[in-house]
């Protein structure tokens, strides 16, 4: 379903990407590890086309997306929970989510995206986005955020930043549950129980896939 | 009862929420005249002589009750001066609701004054809400400069909410306060400016008593080439308690300044300002934009949520 080809990422004469090419098929649990600064946010950020690859191209679902931009791709179903989420000031947590589904909804609903990341919603709902929460409140509202769009393709940067050992099985039920509902995922890890629940696995290494 | 125009509606509806005559006392000021008064056993609600504004006393221990005052200018060309006096009695709780809106379509420019005086008793407890709006012709100057002066005695809280979101052409915000023992003053103002528009925002408190407080948050949007100038002043006279916040969102060729001041005269005062000016964060933007929506609706979104 995506197709990545021949991708490389230069800034000034700094290759931060070169050469990745790869194919991620249907109900794809795919793993991407490697080293710090090997390039794996860089490269989710330009399949979610919040960056525009210097060469190379992009396809989903057989079509070319490497000239669409982040809400166009965000339409045809590819999700990104970012590694660093970020503050947006009296925007609540229910905003985010109410966003990501597109349409107004009630408690009950918002709620249950927030229950699946292990947050209490009648604590959480009216929580807003800023630094008054915890990193790994922010990281689930995240997580949420990106479940309530019920994407076809979903790409998680290191979900397991922050979150502590209890809930971690949690998580990994999460991303289980999405792989049972034939949703696409690509994992960017560095946690070895979420590297083994994947079926494909690549490591990227100064920007190039090792192997 | 009085008959409101369509145009009068839609004024009261943005600055009071207005859709029937509400519960409690209130005056209705339309184009420089009192059309609805009511006082309730507790409120009196009275006209000065002068017939340029008004005085409101709340008797000693009212609960629960409110008084509504909009003003409304649809008269092109209409400039008013109104002075409101609040004497808020010991222990008493009360809301008051202020509003102002002008509509203009007419050449002349159209412009309210008003000055308010809360004299707040012992342990009493105000909330304050105050919305301002404006709208019709672009061009016609629509001008709203309120000034509003708290006197607040020992053990009172007086919560205002400021907020100024559309079509004011041009406005100069004085709000200033003096507070006594353990008297709290919690201010949350709200402006948004585009076109041309320009807004001046200036808040002083002096801390007179001991474990007074003041917490002042202010937040800004500023678009287009309009320009905005906030200035807040925070004076500790002994042992209390002041904070004031200021966030801008600045857009396109729009100006901000944001002049913080402290001062303290005692060792014991603990005094806190935090401003922050910027443009939105091109990472919420983007972060809006991949859950599906657009540039121009994620921006909304952030501006929304910023003034809320
Ligand atoms: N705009 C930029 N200008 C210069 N260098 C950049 C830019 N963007 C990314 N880089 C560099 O590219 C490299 C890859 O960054 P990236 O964030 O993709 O790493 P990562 O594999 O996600 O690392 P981590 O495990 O720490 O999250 C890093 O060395 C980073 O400093
Ligand atoms: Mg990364």
């Amino acid at each position: 379903m995506l197709v990545l080809r021949d991708i490389s990422y230069k800034v000034g004469n700094k290759t931060i990407l070169n050469n990745i090419s790869l194919e991620v098929s249907n109900a794809d649990f795919l793993i991407i590890t490697g080293p710090n600064g090997s390039g794996k946010s860089t490269l989710a950020k330009i399949i979610m086309g919040i960056i525009k690859p210097t060469t190379g191209r992009i396809l989903y679902n057989g079509k070319d997306i490497t000239n669409l931009d982040v809400t166009e791709r965000a339409k045809l179903g590819v999700s990104y929970a970012f590694q660093q989420p970020v503050n947006i000031k009296g925007l609540r947590a229910r905003d985010l989510i109410e966003a990501a589904v597109g349409a107004p909804i009630g408690d009950t609903s918002a709620g249950k995206y927030l229950k699946a990341v292990g947050l209490n919603p009648v604590e959480y709902l009216d929580r807003e986005l800023d630094n008054s929460l915890s990193g790994g409140e922010k990281k689930r509202i995240e997580i949420a955020s990106v479940l309530a769009r019920n994407a076809e393709l979903t790409v998680f940067d290191e979900p397991e930043a922050g979150i502590d050992l209890w809930s971690f099985s949690d998580l990994l039920k999460v991303l289980k549950k999405q792989q049972a509902k034939g949703k696409t995922q690509i994992v960017i890890s560095h946690q070895e129980r979420i590297i083994n629940a994947g079926n494909k696995l690549i490591v990227l290494k100064n920007g190039a896939i090792d192997g | 009862m009085v008959e409101f125009s369509e145009i009068e509606k839609r004024i009261l509806r943005e600055t009071i929420d207005f859709y029937e005559i509400p519960e409690g006392a209130y005056n209705f000021r339309i184009n420089g005249k009192s059309v609805a008064k009511k006082s309730t056993a507790n409120i009196d609600v009275m006209l000065k002589p002068n017939g340029k504004g008004l005085e409101i006393r709340v008797r000693p221990g009212t609960k629960n009750e409110s008084v509504h005052i909009p003003v409304v200018i649809s008269a092109s060309g209409m400039r008013e001066v109104v002075e409101n006096d609040f004497y808020i009695g010991k222990g008493a709780e009360v809301l008051i609701i202020a509003g102002c809106g002008i509509y203009n379509c007419g050449g002349e420019s159209s412009r309210h004054d008003g000055i308010h005086r809360l004299y707040v008793e012992k342990g009493a407890h105000v909330k304050y809400i105050e919305k301002h709006f404006g709208f019709g012709e672009r061009l016609s100057k629509k001008d709203i400069n309120p000034t509003t002066e708290v006197f607040a005695e020992p053990d009172s809280l007086v919560e205002m909410e400021l907020e100024q979101l559309k079509g004011v052409s041009s406005t100069i915000r004085i709000t200033s306060a003096e507070l006594k023992d353990n008297a709290k003053l919690i201010i949350k103002e709200r402006l948004f400016t585009h076109g041309r528009q320009t807004a001046e925002s200036k808040i002083k408190a002096v801390l007179i008593g001991k474990d007074s407080t003041v917490d002042i948050s202010s937040r800004a949007v500023a678009q287009d080439y309009s320009v905005q100038n906030f200035s807040s002043n925070i004076i500790g006279e002994g042992e209390c308690r002041g904070h004031s916040e200021c966030d801008a969102i600045i857009m396109d060729h729009a100006r901000v300044t944001a002049l913080p001041s402290l001062t303290a005269n005692s060792l014991d005062a603990e005094l806190i300002h935090e401003a922050a000016i910027g443009k939105i964060a091109g990472e919420q933007i983007t972060k809006l934009m991949s859950l599906g929506l657009t540039r121009a609706e994620a921006e909304s979104k952030i501006i929304n949520g910023f003034l809320k």
